[in-house]
């Protein structure tokens, strides 16, 4: 089997609201920042995956939106309806079909042209789940709770979680909310729906992430440092939130299982440099840390406590600062990839993790995740 | 031409699609046992024997069509909750809804599956989690034949 490698990436500065683009000139800012820092064209993207949602956007299919900015016009774009994760899983399956050489994958979204409450209410079931009013961060706000007392945990865990990711944003210059600030300020945060505090949920954000795909004899034409797709797992786990363990995940847990498998690796906590983990609130990155395999159940907070996964230990989860620095929605797994491809290429600026050659990068959709895609990226082959 | 400060303009729409989704068959005889008689309807697997609310055509765990509902509820365990502190606008009536309110996810006694639904929140000292809870049902006058039949659930003492 081809060997598919990640040849280049661009991603916008991240902001509340971007009214000064619609969604063609978002796509378009990443499209040609990538195409120049390449030194290629239209012509050398021989298809497209795009991600972004129908619902969010307000138009039947939302990637027309984009189809001119990202090159679409005769060739092959489609999209998957979900997180930019299974983006590049979609677009690595049409080059790997030998259809393709390269794909371009894109990703965007607008958090300030809908009401994200209603867009969120709007994910679950219009039949029995809607007119309870249920919205994305109410669903987090009752994982977190079971969470906290299934392991004796409390508010001050979670805003060390804050206090770590907000501090990496302060690096990062695509982040949108970034703080230097202590746990005690963090537990001052507005509660918004608890035991949830506004830093604990992540922020609203408009931006777009793009990446370059490339079959392996083509690598070379694009870069002399590509980022190999080693590994990668995806499940999803029943959609009606009371049909799941809301403090666990066993698709995470399978998608990792399937992710190292591929990759080779069996100590993830040893064998990986780095992590970016799609953590829409606080307590979702001690979850997903421990369900990767990198600490025991109930555990994760030791890595934060004993520094493992700050910037400049042993293990770094989220040194960009992560979801809770900005939160486009389908856009900020694709960031998660991208960031991660940043670090093994020694391009990741103020918050590089020295020497790191592998690295996991994990996508979220659906409530309380539903569905996850785990990522294992090498700089070696 | 345009210039740089002039400031870029927002085209609002607003869209009134309605739709009508059919609830199928299992989850019409839930709604209407709701409305007629505040009971809870479930199905229940006679492949596997999981009961599900609200019930479904098919199972969850063995996908085998479950044609048998049974009375659940309306007693059950808070399995976990949240008190909301964000204003939300209701899409079925357009209003917005008090603030604060809670929720709670409810593992009713005979089911497998857990209900998220509203929480009566007035006595805030009694909410754990492992807290027995009951279904207060909406005076039947009021019944709109939705899930919101059940007002919410409350503690029992
Ligand atoms: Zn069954």
């Amino acid at each position: 089997m081809h060997r598919v490698a990640i040849v280049g990436v661009a991603q916008t500065k991240f902001a509340a609201e971007k009214i000064d683009q619609n969604y063609a000139e978002l796509a378009y800012e990443v499209v040609d920042s990538l195409f120049n820092q390449l030194g290629i064209g239209h012509s050398d993207i021989d298809n497209i995956v795009t991600a972004s949602s129908d619902f969010w956007d307000g138009r039947t299919i939302s990637s027309m939106a984009v189809q001119d900015a990202v090159g679409a016009w005769l060739k092959s774009e489609t999209k998957v309806s979900s997180d930019g994760t299974l983006a590049v899983l979609y677009g690595m399956m049409r080059i790997l079909s030998g259809s393709f050489g390269t794909t371009l994958v894109l990703a965007h979204s607008k958090s300030s042209e809908g009401n994200q409450t209603m867009l969120g209410n709007a994910v679950f079931d219009p039949i029995y789940q809607r007119q309870l009013g249920f919205d994305l961060v109410a669903a987090g706000a009752m994982q977190a709770r079971a969470y906290l007392e299934k392991y004796n945990l409390t508010e001050a865990d979670l805003a060390e979680v804050v206090v770590k990711n907000l501090g990496n944003a302060t690096y990062n210059p695509n982040a949108q909310r970034a703080m230097s600030i202590t746990v005690e300020d963090a537990l001052k945060s507005n509660l918004v729906a608890d035991p949830l505090r506004e830093l604990d949920i992540a922020p609203n954000s408009d931006g777009a992430c793009v990446l370059l795909l490339a079959r392996e004899d083509l690598v070379s034409k694009f870069t002399d440092k590509p980022v190999w797709l080693t590994g990668v797992g995806h499940y999803q786990d029943n959609y009606y939130l009371g049909d799941r363990d809301l403090t666990t995940s066993k698709s995470l847990e399978k998608a990792a299982a399937k992710a190292y498998s591929m990759a080779g690796i069996i100590n993830p906590r040893k064998e990986l440099n780095v992590v970016e983990l799609y953590d829409t609130f606080s307590h979702q990155e001690l979850m997903w840390s421990e369900l990767l395999g990198l600490a025991e159940r109930g555990r994760g907070i030791d890595l934060i406590r004993s520094g493992v996964t700050k910037l400049g230990g042993e293990l770094p989860v989220n040194p960009s600062g992560g979801v809770l620095g900005a939160h486009a929605m389908f856009v900020a797994g694709l960031v998660r990839v991208a960031e991660a491809a940043l670090q093994l290429r020694g391009e990741a600026g103020a918050y590089q993790v020295e020497g790191a050659s592998k690295a996991l990068a994990h996508g979220t959709v659906g409530p309380c995740g539903q569905t996850h895609c785990v990522w294992i990226l090498s700089n070696e082959k | 031409m345009s210039t740089p400060k002039e400031k870029p303009l927002y085209i609002s729409i607003k869209t009134d699609l309605p739709y009508a989704y059919s609830a199928g068959r299992p989850l019409s005889r839930f709604l209407v046992a709701l409305r007629d008689e505040a009971k809870i309807l479930a199905s229940r697997c006679n492949q596997c024997s999981y009961v599900l609310v609200p019930p479904r055509a098919f199972c969850t765990q063995c996908h085998k069509l479950t044609p048998e509902l049974v009375e659940v509820g309306p007693r059950g365990t808070l399995e976990t909750f949240s008190v909301i502190n964000f204003p939300f606008i209701d899409p079925f009536t357009g209003l917005e809804r008090p603030v604060p309110y809670g929720y709670g996810i409810i593992k009713l006694d005979g089911c497998d599956n857990l209900l998220p639904h509203f929480l009566d929140i007035s006595d805030h000292t009694k909410l754990a989690i492992g807290q027995r809870v009951e279904a207060v049902f909406e005076e039947k006058e009021n019944r709109t034949t939705a899930l919101t039949d059940i007002k919410h659930f409350r503690v029992l003492i």
